[in-house]
């Protein structure tokens, strides 16, 4: 066997950048990911865009099974059905602690439905109530709700069925889809300010570079994941809470361009099943399954719980306590040392059965209806997160007999579901809606041309799948607004073609120009390796920006430390070294994750509150300071900007508006 | 539980136009050696076991073993994807075996014809908040917040 100062990628970088191709388009609109959100642009932005008028969706992954929906799902969480969208940005509004774009919220409200009807055309099996079996939502068929938002569904194809509808779309408007391009950066016009021009991207199939110009861009290409250490650290990293491919690319690409961010502040702690991240909500809300401390008390009734809760009035006096404030409730008891806290299911499931025996069932009849319940149960998981089940297998966990550990995970960035960072974009251009909150272009950033939608678009969550793909079709439209009012304008780029090669293949010519400096190509002074990049990130953060290992908690001085880190981690990337094409993927997604990390510090930096107790906590301000921004307090708007001519970061206070009265 | 192939079931989908496991592994895991005619996941810490692999495999040669830094040996979980159906075998660790089979779609695999008997609204419409399969008379996609007062 020779030394290990080799690569051994399957498909290897090529150094030698005159045989690295090149491709250029031009189009005039440009869809980036692959998403719920893009496959709602995809199949909306055909029907406006006029006859000849040409668009490329680009995904660094294949349609039919990208993005977060790429598992499939047990559910679709927002279907607003018999509900108004007021109740719904009531809802929204108080589990994410006051600070909501109520407009975006609202108009998502308003649309999303018409996404779910498709959904059930295309061929997504949505249970229905006993009697309406058969009959769609469309002819008034009544959805088995498991709450007032959600909906169950058989959604193991859920993503396979929208992606192809989606790439049907696109090929009957005769637009292009390019897979495995992974977009990595976007470009600004040479002549219009503020305006973008185009997207660059490389093959991660073949060497190759692709250059787009495009007068409108939308860029939904997910969250943040694997941006703090997780809890499982070998292996089991993979087994991320939200996907483990996204990267933070969209908040990322967007703010290097100069789009203002809002609530990136925010992040998302979910509360799932230990280890296997199995999803919870269908245990909460189907099973009305209780969680209970390690002595079997359910501890949320308790004096102290209700005690800790009332610190957070009003958003803890709602009947739905807020998602944050019910992992503050478990931390508390983790950390007073009564742990662990587990899902009773084992009460859940025998208290049904314990009913149908009350109401006189037979033990045939009952027989049958445990083998439905238990189906409905393993399903949840089979469905969107098969590692739990083979987690329970390997466990021997039958949920009947037992219960099973509940853990708060590693830290995520996301705007589509229990979480709010993102873009500042404009909201619907109507009346109703403050002037601060539009600029023409519904759903289009602080950048010209440039949209967002999905995880993208900040202060605005709970829209999950449904509303990502409701939200993509909002945006695609107001993008052919935008570029048929913008006919004349010929985006043209500042960077020519090789500077842009040279720049997407630099840890490629890095790695080969020092790879043969020591005997084994993972440890060499000249350079880092992306994987080892994404590890001390993960470090830092997690010791220092308030993940898991401190239960969150941050403060001004650790906070000082982390940055210095994202200084240093921000200037090693320039040594990112890659020898294959997966590793090019791996270091241009890295250098993602530190921008959108050091972004969200920066707002945890700025914001001088707990706005989020149980997601994370400054210790030098522990309390919610609920006075608004006219009395010079926290309930508002934290909103950044880097400026891509001067390098420099600015934070601000941003007014938040009550539309929707109490 | 990262995805792993069986050699003697693997043929690199030599038949096929593509590898399907490369083809569709939504984190560029999967990928073929061409001298072997194998298929392997290349980085199997960045797994997320959406079976994925495992479902489009056409000689059913990807399975999954747990994550070793986290779950006891021998649980196992293998689906069976058809064109409406998915068949579930869940084996414990203790020798125990549940099958469980759900619907996966009501239409056949790439029948969408997303815009048949559609409408296809005029420029003029652009400029309102109606996507292009909402009509002027629907209430709740031309709500404003004062319909709700």
């Amino acid at each position: 066997m020779g030394l290990p100062n080799k690569p051994t990628w399957e498909l290897l970088a090529e150094p030698d950048l005159s045989k690295v191709a090149v491709e250029e388009y031009n189009y005039d609109a440009l869809l980036v990911g692959g998403g719920m959100a893009c496959c709602g642009a995809a199949f909306e932005i055909g029907k406006w865009l006029p006859d000849g008028a040409t668009c490329c969706m680009v995904d660094k992954a294949s349609v039919e099974r990208s993005g977060a929906v790429a598992q499939g799902l047990s559910a679709i969480n927002t279907y607003i059905g018999e509900n108004t969208p007021s109740d719904y940005v009531r809802m929204v509004r108080n589990d994410l602690m006051g600070i909501v774009r109520e407009d975006l919220i609202f108009d998502l409200g308003r649309h999303v439905d018409d996404s779910v009807l498709h959904f059930e055309e295309w061929g997504l099996p949505i249970w229905k109530q006993k009697g309406d079996e058969g009959k769609s939502l469309r002819d008034g068929g009544q959805p088995v709700r498991t709450g007032k938002w959600q909906i169950m569904i058989n959604g193991e194809s859920y993503k396979c069925i929208v992606g192809e509808a989606a790439k049907a779309a696109l090929e009957e408007k005769g637009y292009d889809l390019h897979e495995r391009i992974f977009i990595v950066k976007l470009l600004l016009d040479a002549n219009k300010e503020n305006t973008i021009a185009g997207a660059v991207g490389f093959s991660t199939r073949e060497n190759k570079v692709c250059i787009y110009k495009a007068k409108a861009i939308l860029v939904a290409c997910g969250g943040a994941v694997n941006i703090f250490r997780p809890r499982s650290t070998d292996e089991g990293k993979g087994r991320a809470w939200y996907p483990v491919w996204n990267a933070g690319s969209t908040y990322a690409m967007c703010m290097q361009v100069g789009a203002e961010m809002t609530m990136m502040e925010n992040r998302f702690t979910p509360s799932r099943f230990k280890d296997g991240y199995g999803p919870v909500g269908a245990w909460f809300l189907l099973f009305k399954a209780t969680v209970v401390n390690g002595s079997g008390e359910h501890y949320v009734k308790s004096d102290a719980a209700k005690a800790e809760l009332a610190k957070y009035k009003p958003y803890s006096e709602s009947a739905v306590t807020p998602t944050c404030l019910r992992n503050h409730l478990m931390l508390f008891e983790m950390k007073e040392g009564r742990g662990p806290i587990f899902m009773d299911t084992a009460a859940a499931l025998n208290a049904f059965l314990e009913q149908k025996k009350a109401e006189g069932m037979d033990e045939k009849a009952l027989k049958k209806y445990w083998k439905e319940l238990e189906s409905e149960a393993w399903e949840d998981f089979l469905d969107m997160s098969v590692g739990q089940a083979g987690l329970w297998a390997s466990m021997n966990v039958e949920p009947e007999k037992v219960g099973s550990e509940i853990m708060p995970t590693e830290p995520y960035m996301l705007g589509s579901h229990s979480g709010c960072c993102g873009i500042w974009v404009s909201g619907p251009d109507e009346d109703w809606v403050p002037d601060e909150y539009k600029w023409g272009y519904n759903r289009m950033t602080t950048v010209n041309g440039l949209f967002t939608a999905g995880d993208g678009v900040g202060a605005s969550g709970h829209k999950f799948s449904s509303g990502a793909h409701a939200e993509g079709r909002m945006a695609a439209k107001a993008m052919a607004k935008y570029i048929a009012d913008n006919a004349d304008f010929a985006p043209s780029l500042k960077q020519s073609e090789e500077e842009l090669k040279e720049e997407i293949y630099k840890p490629v010519t890095h790695y080969y120009a020092n790879y043969q400096a020591t005997t084994h190509e993972m440890v060499n002074p000249n350079y880092i390796k992306p994987r080892h990049m994404m590890e001390r990130l993960m470090k830092y953060t997690d010791e220092y920006g308030g993940g898991w290992s401190p239960y969150y908690m941050t403060n001004g001085h650790l906070l000082e430390i982390v940055m210095r880190h994202l200084q240093w981690l921000r200037e090693d990337s320039e040594k990112m070294a890659a020898g294959g094409l997966h590793e090019l993927l791996r270091a241009w997604e890295n250098l993602h994750r530190i921008w959108t990390v050091e972004d969200h510090l920066r707002h945890i930096q700025f914001r001088e509150e707990s706005r989020y107790p149980g997601f994370y906590y400054r210790g030098d301000f522990m309390q919610v300071d609920d006075k608004g921004f006219d009395e010079g307090g926290w309930k508002c708007f934290v909103n950044s900007k880097y400026d891509p001519n001067s390098g420099e970061w600015t934070c601000m206070k941003k007014k938040c508006y009550e539309i929707i009265s109490a | 539980m990262p995805s792993f192939v069986n050699p003697e079931k693997c043929d690199g989908c030599k038949g096929g136009e593509k590898t399907a496991c490369m083809y569709i592994c939504p984190n560029d895991l999967m990928v073929l050696n061409p001298d072997e005619m194998k298929a392997y996941n290349q980085e199997p810490d960045q797994c997320w076991e959406c079976y994925s692999c495992v479902k489009i495999c056409p000689q059913g040669a990807i399975e999954v073993r747990h994550y070793a830094d986290l779950a006891p040996m021998g649980g196992y979980v293998q689906p069976m994807r058809g064109t409406d159906s998915i068949m579930w075998t869940v084996k414990f660790r203790n020798g125990n075996v549940k099958r469980f089979k759900f619907p996966i779609r009501t239409t056949p695999e790439g029948s969408i014809k997303p815009y048949d008997g559609k409408p296809s609204p005029g420029a003029d419409q652009l400029g309102n908040g109606l996507l292009f399969t909402e009509s002027a008379d629907n209430a709740k996609a031309t709500a404003t917040p004062s319909d709700f007062d």
